[in-house]
Order: C-alpha cells, then structure tokens, then sequence
C-alpha cells in the first residue's frame, strides 16, 4: 500500500477504560504495548473470527463467575438458566479457539470490577449488555466474512446469542416487549448490526489484555 | 474445500458441509468479486431502507427474498388473528406478542420494499393445518406452541439462506431479521414449557425443509 493512498485501516487498542480509535493514513505503532500481551486479531476471516472470539472469551468469563458467585436472591431457575448461558458461550469460545488453531490470539484477561456480582440487577444488567452486543457484532460482522461456511458458523452462534438476550429481558423484564427485543430492535423490526469499530470500545472497559484490530475493516 | 473448514463445518452439524460442498461452485461463480459489494457500504445502507431493489438484484437473491416475504406473511397474518382473536392470549403475555406481531409486519413491508415489483402476494393461509389445529385461536396453548414453531422455523430459514446472500448487500439486514426471530422464538418457547434454546449451535433449515414446514399452514 502507497503511503499516500487512502486506507480504510482503523486502529484500535483497547489500554483498559481508555478505548481509543484513530483513522490514520500510516500504520501506527503500538507504543508501550508488549508483544508478548498484546493480541492482534489479525485480517480477513481470521480477523473476524478472533473478534468473534474474543466477545466469546468475554462472555463465557463472566457467566463463569456469575455461576461461581451467585448474586444475593438468586433462585434456583435463574441459576439454572445462567448455567445454560454459560455452558454456551464456553462452547462458542472453545469452538472458536479450535477452528483458528495456531491462528487462535492468546487468552484475553479480563476486568469485572465493575461489576458487583452480588447484585442481581448489576448482573443481569451487564448479561443484558454483553447478549444485545454480542447480537450486533455478529450481525455487523457478516458482510466481513468472505467464506461461506464461516458465515454458517458466525449464524449458528448469533441466533443463540439473540435467545440469551431473551431469556435475560425475561428475568428482567418478564413476558413484555423487551423479551421480543424491545429497544434493541427498531422500527423497521430489525436487529442491532454494529461494525468492530463500534463493538470494541464498548468491551474495552471489561478486557485488560490490549488488543487490536488494526487489520479488522 | 480445506480440514479446517470441515472441522468447522462438522462440529455443528456433520450434514452441512457436504450440503455446502455442493452449492459452492454456484455460489463462487455468481459473486466472482464478492469484495467489492463486500466493501460497499452505501449499498449495505441501501438495502435497509424502503427503497426497492427489486429489478437491480440477481435473481438469486430475489428468490431468497420472496422466500422470507412469503414466512413473514405467513407470521403477521399469523399473530394478527391471534392479537384480535378475543380472549385468546392472557394478559400477561399481550405486550408480548403485539410485540413480536408488530415486528413482523415490519418485516413485511421491509421485504416487499426492497423487492419493489419483484415480491410476491401474500399466499392464502390456514393456520389449523387443514383442522389439525382447530383451537389455534381460541386455545392459548395451541398458539403458542405455533408461534414457537413459526418462530424457530423463521430462525433455521433465514440461517440456511444467510449463504446465498454472502456478497450481496442485503445480508446484513437479512441477519437483522434472523436474529429478532430468534429472540422472538426464546421468548415465546418458556411459555409452553420448552428451554429458550435446544443447544448452544442453532441449525439452518434448507429451503426444501422449511417449506414442507410450512405447507401445511398455506391453504
């Protein structure tokens, strides 16, 4: 690529709350970050299925915890019904390792100190967050894939997502418009779809392993 | 086709990666540049207004999308009745499905927008299946077990079409769709006691197998 071409190249590094995103003509260099912490997602299908990935290893950590800690209150169906969510995202996460194999990037660290996983509404609220964002990357990522059959696997994993997001607006909000999608969803009945660029910074607060997607259009 | 892709393939669902084996070369020869319309963002933004593409879309995809239209009339004529059918749905589960019916219509008049002069008319509908169900409307637990059929049946449609759209722009909004009916399916399958989700990979349903689903409810 001509340096002075146009370059449709976003760079993005997740340094904890401090997300940043640059447009920039050249390459810029990751200053302070080690190589051997940071995690690359890398370009094409791969790119995406690290992305996939990583909003896996994301949501398969903090349903793990939110098992391991229940909240105050919790009853035995909603335990239940996280446990399930869980076992998903763990099966999701470790799907997605093995289909990228060496091309994997490393287990991410992740931060949920702000989250108080004593409290239900803290929660759910952030289970609510992480179904309804995880729908909208997955559906924002399908026109990024190239190969037919990972569009299969990208859609066998979203419409699963799209059921947690529901079965979350259920505890939350019982059998009203929010179980069928409420904000989420507008007027023309369509779903959130979010391009990276938009999905990283708002997982950034949760994810202390700096990651970019430099090479993620 | 590589391993690596069968391994994929084959952890969900051992049948599909033959079965996308043998749609492939059609698929590759019709998008030969499908980075281009990959790219394309205005064309992506396009598709989701109202604005018809009926004329300037491959036929391809103008058979996957009168497809869907066809479900989706079948699903708002569906909770229409069911809606206005009086004293059918307690109501506690009302907001629910005015909720989901009011999506669907949306869906409706989303497809038949893009589709332009190319959509097909809405087709003539028996939700008894022919007296199969002859309570649909009147008994709450018969209608809801058929709206989680229609809904897990829109969910498996769409999937198995998603393939055939790769490349063009309305992929984006057809995966809009497909992830509200799955929402919509999780919602409803508590209700007649069913888990929100079978496992954590939801399958596609071909064409052929969805519409011999369907069949049944088109009179």
């Amino acid at each position: 690529m001509s340096d002075h071409a146009p370059t449709r190249r976003h760079v993005l590094k997740w340094t904890g709350v401090a997300a940043s995103l640059a447009i920039a003509g050249s390459v810029l260099p990751n200053f302070g970050i080690s190589a051997a912490l940071a995690a690359d997602l890398g370009a094409g299908d791969i790119g995406v299925l690290n992305y996939a990935y990583a909003l896996e290893q994301l949501e398969a950590a903090f349903y793990t915890q939110a098992v391991k800690t229940p909240y105050e209150g919790i009853k035995k169906s909603e335990l239940a019904k996280l446990k399930v969510i869980r076992d998903h995202e763990i099966a999701h996460r470790d799907f997605l390792k093995k289909a990228l194999g060496k091309k994997a990037i490393p287990g991410l660290e992740v931060d949920f100190s702000a989250v108080d996983f004593t409290s239900r509404a803290s929660v759910l609220g952030t289970a609510d967050v992480f179904e309804n964002l995880g729908v909208a990357a997955y559906n924002g990522a399908g026109q990024l894939i190239e190969n037919v059959d990972y569009l299969a696997v990208a859609g066998s994993i979203v419409s699963v997502e799209a059921r947690h997001a529901s079965t979350i607006a259920l505890l939350l909000h019982g059998y009203g418009k929010e179980a069928a999608g409420g904000k989420n969803v507008d007027l023309k009945g369509l779903d959130g779809a979010l391009p990276p660029s938009k999905v990283l910074p708002k997982a950034a607060p949760f994810i202390k392993t700096p990651v970019t997607a430099d090479q993620l259009v | 086709m590589n391993t690596q892709d069968n391994f994929v393939l084959d952890a969900i669902d051992p049948e599909l990666g033959e079965r996308i084996d043998q749609g492939r070369r059609n698929l590759f020869a019709r998008y030969a540049a499908p980075s281009v319309l990959l790219a394309s963002a205005p064309l992506v933004l396009a598709a989701a207004s109202t604005e018809a593409f009926g004329a300037s879309l491959p036929q391809d995809v103008v058979d996957v999308l009168n497809f869907a239209l066809t479900l989706e009339y079948l699903e708002a004529a569906f909770y229409k009745a069911g809606n206005t059918s009086s004293g059918l749905i307690p109501k506690e589960y009302r907001a629910l499905f005015r909720t989901i019916g009011a999506h669907e219509t949306a869906h409706v008049l989303l497809l038949k927008g893009a589709l332009g002069s190319a959509a097909v008319k809405a087709p003539k509908v028996d939700f008894t299946a022919g007296g199969k169900y002859a309570d649909v409307f009147s008994n709450f637990k018969t209608f809801a077990t058929l709206s989680a059929t229609f809904e897990d049946l829109g969910v498996a449609a769409y999937k198995g079409q998603a393939g055939n759209l790769l490349g063009s722009p309305v992929l984006t909004t057809a995966l809009q769709i497909h992830s509200v009916e799955a929402r919509h399916a999780a919602a409803v399958r508590p209700i007649i006691g069913k888990p929100s989700s079978d496992t954590a990979f939801d399958k596609p349903k071909t064409k052929k197998q969805v519409l011999a689903a369907a069949t049944p409810f088109l009179a």
